[in-house]
């Protein structure tokens, strides 16, 4: 188990207090009268701040409360879209469509040679040691400085543990670190939260690609499966690649493109 | 980066060299006490049990029964199972390594076997696609075979056309232009002589099979799409002239054609949702299911089709119904496995030959048995004997079903029996195909490998082999005896949402998304 999972650590030992469920059960019986305090109460900065996240909570609930209605209304009449048509025995059904259609054109197109290597950002800003790395000064009187901290963005795989400080020459902070991407589907135009199985390629240089840096180019391997993806040979499709499409140190997530 | 196995441990390699043991009869096998039961009547074969070596391999066993039933001219295969336990055990190779060695029976108790007789023909299994015909510029809906062989295929696309194909040649033979939009169902006539088509755009259309022009003008009537087409089976004609076809429409309405005017001579309202499927049975009675969770039974026997009876069971949308004779009907006058006598066009003869085969195909214990099987979103199938007496009408009507057939996760959507009528296949979007007894409903076993929607099955004309296409891109044929794939057969660039295998056995068509044809043979 990672180094800061340290409460779930002690959880799983040792289980909860007896009473938690009821605590719990309380304080969620008690959240709208907290809630109504806050907002009688409050002034000033905090205020505005509770004004704002509960602005945001309705417009929430209002969309959600709209899709509800709209699910629970007939809509068997209207004639579907789909331009190449579709059996009888799919025509009343609810479109379950996951990233499924891809066409056949994309499919061809991905068998041409020259696309299969083509990437949707072929260049990438040169990055500097200097940038990538944050030099740790440590010794008794921080003489000594061979620890290096990363400032990028970076995946570190499951179940990673930190080797021992005197050993650790190369930092991943933690709060850096990243398990999603949003991943889009250039042709389908949606686009989907899923989590990250590996780094494969930092442009930049080969030890980046060890280390899992997530910066603009690099190609990372998501896991599909949600999507729902067949291969020609009828079996599920799990991983497929993607680029990184925005500098995650900026943005704070990864934003990236699927390739097909 | 394929991955590499390890390689077998010391204990795993000391096993392999071992010699297999699995072959291997002891010399002093008892002989056994065998009763035979006939699968169909469940009557006991006369003179009771049979001592024979505990040995014996099913082709023994079958010149056994062929020699007790007198049948030793022109013997007829057999399968064997052993009964009175809690599931029947398939004797695949002789009854030692089959009952005695797993200890389903010691050599002291008496063997009840079924025998189910098997179709003298068989069909080979297709493993290889001879031919990738494109040309449809939308996805493939529906297709049909010729009742007569599998050399005609017609398919309807997307695109608004119908295309007939030459399978042997894998080369388009006409293209039927009319429709303006998809093409949903296409239907043959029983005696091959005209091509229905129905389609999005609210119309039936009828074409000319040698020529592929559209006969007179569109049949409009139904305002919403045409949901699927039956015609009037051969052998109901009798002298009557006119043929009549039926189409089923999103509209809630049966509408009646006559094939030679092209006039709606009736139609049928009853259902208040869309109807999915009808069949029109060789009892002279059309069976239509509908969204609205009824089956309706209309009598088509006189020129006036009348409402007989409504059977409600279900709980969600009907998809589709079938019938135990949907082969004999469909194949009409044709017998595809008579060798050697040349199938005549003679309408007269056609009819005689078409009825003759549907007498012998739902005859049971004197009468003519006919069952119907709904499958439905509720994620059932129900098993119907609507005319347990074998003649049609409303007083002696079975308005309960036989069987409740439960198992699958997810709607079903579609069924068939096999060509014999013995068994049932089940396709459901939970992925998996489900085989039943066609007879009884009783659930026989689940044939899983497909990873997504499986939309389709075809069986073969032997009832041996079935035929799945699915929403994974693949078709996968299945060996219907063990239950366990036979061939999978990749290809398609999309999900399959037609797949027709020919009455004759010989071809399998499928097509789908990827706007191609695929033709798959042996």
């Amino acid at each position: 188990m990672p180094q800061n999972e340290y409460i779930e650590e002690h959880i799983k030992k040792h289980g909860r207090r007896l009473d938690h469920e009821e605590r719990k059960r309380k304080r969620e019986a008690r959240e709208s009268h907290r809630i109504s305090k806050d907002a009688q109460r409050l002034t000033g900065f905090r205020a505005k701040m509770f004004a704002k996240k509960r602005h945001a909570e309705k417009i929430e609930m209002r969309k959600k409360i709209k899709q509800h209605e709209k699910a629970t209304v007939n809509t068997t009449t209207s004639t579907p879209d789909d331009p190449d048509g579709l059996p009888t025995y799919l025509l009343d059904r609810q479109n379950t469509n996951q990233a499924k259609a891809l066409s056949t054109s994309i499919k061809q197109k991905r068998m041409e040679k020259a696309a299969k290597f083509a990437v949707p950002l072929p260049k990438v800003r040169g990055i500097s040691e200097e940038e990538m790395f944050k030099v740790v000064k440590t010794g008794k009187s921080k003489r000594k400085s061979w620890k290096r901290m990363i400032t990028k963005h970076t995946f570190v795989g499951e179940g990673f543990t930190r080797r021992p400080v005197k050993f650790e020459r190369i930092i991943r902070p933690s709060a850096l670190r990243q398990k999603k991407a949003n991943v889009t589907h250039p042709e389908l135009g949606v686009t989907v939260h899923l989590p990250i199985l590996s780094v494969k390629k930092n442009p930049q240089n080969p030890l980046y690609t060890q280390l899992g840096v997530l910066t603009k180019g690099t190609i990372i391997e998501v896991n599909v499966s949600e999507l729902g993806l067949v291969t020609a040979g009828g079996k599920v499709v799990w991983g497929k690649y993607a680029q990184v499409t925005n500098e995650p140190d900026r943005d704070g997530c990864v934003n990236a493109v699927l390739l097909v | 980066m394929a991955t590499v196995l390890p390689p077998p441990t010391k204990r795993a390699r000391r096993e392999a060299q071992q010699p297999n043991e699995t072959n291997v009869i002891p010399e002093d096998l008892p002989f056994v006490q065998v009763a035979f039961r006939a699968a169909d009547t469940g009557q006991v074969l006369a003179g009771g049990m049979h001592l024979v070596p505990g040995s014996s391999t099913v082709k023994q066993l079958e010149l056994l029964l062929n020699g007790l039933l007198g049948s030793t001219d022109d013997p007829i295969p057999y399968t064997f199972s052993l009964v009175g336990g809690s599931s029947p055990v398939a004797i695949n190779s002789d009854i030692y390594s089959d009952i005695l060695r797993p200890k389903h029976r010691s050599t002291e108790d008496v063997l009840t076997l079924e025998y189910v007789p098997q179709a003298i023909f068989r069909v080979k299994s297709v493993s290889r696609c001879t031919a990738t015909m494109s040309g449809h510029g939308g996805t493939i809906l529906s297709m049909a075979f010729s009742p007569k062989n599998g050399t005609r295929l017609v398919t309807g696309s997307g695109d608004g056309t119908a295309r007939m194909w030459d399978t042997d040649m894998g080369t388009p033979v006409a293209i039927m232009r009319g429709h303006e939009k998809w093409v949903l169902c296409v239907a043959w006539s029983p005696d091959a002589t005209v091509l229905a088509t129905g389609s999005m755009d609210c119309s039936v259309r009828l074409w000319d099979i040698k020529s592929g022009n559209q006969i007179g003008s569109a049949m409009k009537g139904h305002s919403k799409w045409v949901t699927s087409l039956a015609f009037e089976p051969l052998h109901l004609l009798g002298d009557r002239k006119g043929m009549r076809l039926a189409s089923t429409s999103k509209d809630g309405t049966l509408r009646i054609w006559d094939v030679a005017t092209r006039a709606n001579n009736q139609t049928l309202s009853g259902h208040t949702a869309c109807v999915t499927s009808a069949r029109w049975g060789g009892m002279g009675v059309i069976y239509s299911c509908s969204q609205d969770k009824t089956i309706k039974v209309w009598d088509a026997r006189g020129s006036v089709i009348t409402l007989l009876k409504t059977l409600n069971a279900h709980a969600h949308w009907v998809n589709f119904v079938a019938l135990s004779t949907d082969f004999v009907i469909k194949t009409g006058g044709f017998d595809p496995f008579v060798k050697g006598e040349v199938v005549s066009d003679d309408a007269d003869a056609l009819r005689r030959s078409s009825r003759a085969r549907f007498l012998k195909a739902s005859t049971q214990n004197g009468m003519t048995i006919e069952r119907v099987v709904t499958a439905s979103d509720d994620q059932t199938m129900y098993l119907w004997n609507p005319f347990p007496k074998g003649v049609v009408e409303e007083s002696s009507m079975n308005v309960k079903p036989v069987a409740r057939m439960v198992g699958h996760q997810k709607p079903i959507n579609h069924v068939a029996f096999s060509a014999d009528g013995r068994l049932l296949a089940s396709c459901s979007f939970d992925n998996s195909v489900k085989l039943w007894d066609g007879q009884s409903g009783a659930f026989l076993t689940t044939l899983r490998g497909h990873v997504a929607a499986v939309y389709m099955c075809s069986w073969s004309a032997d009832s041996r082999l079935l035929a799945t296409g699915s929403k994974d891109c693949t078709v996968k044929v299945w060996d219907v005896r063990n239950g366990k794939l036979y061939m999978d057969l990749p290809g398609h660039k999309d999900e399959v949402y037609a797949i027709e295998w020919s009455s004759d056995g010989k071809v399998v068509a499928s097509g789908g998304r990827d706007k191609t044809v695929k033709i798959w043979k042996h």
